[in-house]
């Protein structure tokens, strides 16, 4: 969405590592838009193959309903939220270190994505996101008649 | 917090390796109750075949093993965390009731119940009247 277009990347080429890192920073400046903290939580592994994607993030201990993944176009949408046990009273937390809460993420993908086809699921405490590139969205072939 | 809070932190303390990859300090919350203790760990990627809980006289020590985080056929061309195993060690007190100690892993989540001792329990005497 952001991307630099070629002729941009030709007029400034000298200013272009200036123009990439502000991007960059921008980008990451709103990619936390909806959630109260700009912090890159939970973090995630992002892999590829041909025209694919996969996104893998850590998340334990969540209910596999208490995710919501959704898909729009090329933005993938991550949300959630880890709850902590109920305590009753008089019970008390000697030590508090895991996340609770909710939180969101969302991520610019460099393709449109085929959103019948991505799949999610849970396991071992591990979300994992197969996004597959829309067919009309990939690179055509042009032939060239002599 | 700061953003390297929600990052996962390396255990350097760990020596005995085979396996060339990271260890990481799992994050827990321990709270208590009346009849006991319960330890709840985060170790994202193990499930009840690859977590170790061990305990050596008064030394509680829990391990996970992560395979692979790989995914398959994919190479990795983002990272925001990496994966690896998991080990941390508590010194439980003697209040511990240690043949009661019950453990259950559900979506890398590692429960420890650590039930109290007898003598430890609060109790509620019965007061008669004279």
């Amino acid at each position: 969405m952001f991307g630099p277009g070629i002729w941009r990347m030709k007029r400034f080429a000298d200013s272009v590592p200036e123009i990439m890192d502000l991007q960059r920073e921008i980008n990451r400046l709103f990619s936390n838009v909806g959630q109260s903290t700009a912090l890159d939580y939970p973090a995630i592994n992002v892999w590829e193959k041909d025209d694919s994607l996969v996104v893998t993030m850590e998340m334990p201990g969540l209910e596999a309903e208490n995710i919501n993944v959704s898909v729009t176009g090329a933005t993938l949408t991550i949300s959630g939220v880890a709850k902590a046990d109920p305590l009753k009273e008089g019970e008390t937390y000697l030590r508090q270190e895991r996340a609770v809460g909710n939180f969101q993420r969302n991520f610019q993908l460099p393709f449109q994505v085929d959103s019948k086809k991505v799949e999610a699921k849970y396991e071992k405490g591990v979300l994992n996101i197969a996004l597959p590139r829309l067919k009309e969205d990939l690179p055509k072939k042009i032939k060239i008649n002599s | 917090m700061s953003d390297k809070d929600l990052q996962k932190s390396e255990n350097t303390a760990v020596t005995e390796k085979i396996r060339n990859v990271k260890t990481f300090i799992p994050r827990v919350d321990i709270y208590e109750t009346g009849e006991a203790l319960f330890l709840i760990a985060d170790m994202p990627g193990i499930d009840e075949k690859t977590v170790d809980v061990e305990l050596e006289k008064n030394i509680l020590k829990i391990s996970g093993r992560v395979e692979n985080g790989k995914v398959k056929d994919y190479s990795l061309v983002f990272s925001e965390y990496e994966v690896g195993d998991y080990e941390r060690t508590f010194t439980l007190s003697d209040e511990i009731d240690r043949e009661k100690i019950k453990a259950t892993v559900k979506q890398g989540v590692l429960r420890l119940e650590l039930p109290k001792a007898e003598k430890v329990k609060p109790k509620k005497i019965a007061i008669n009247a004279a």
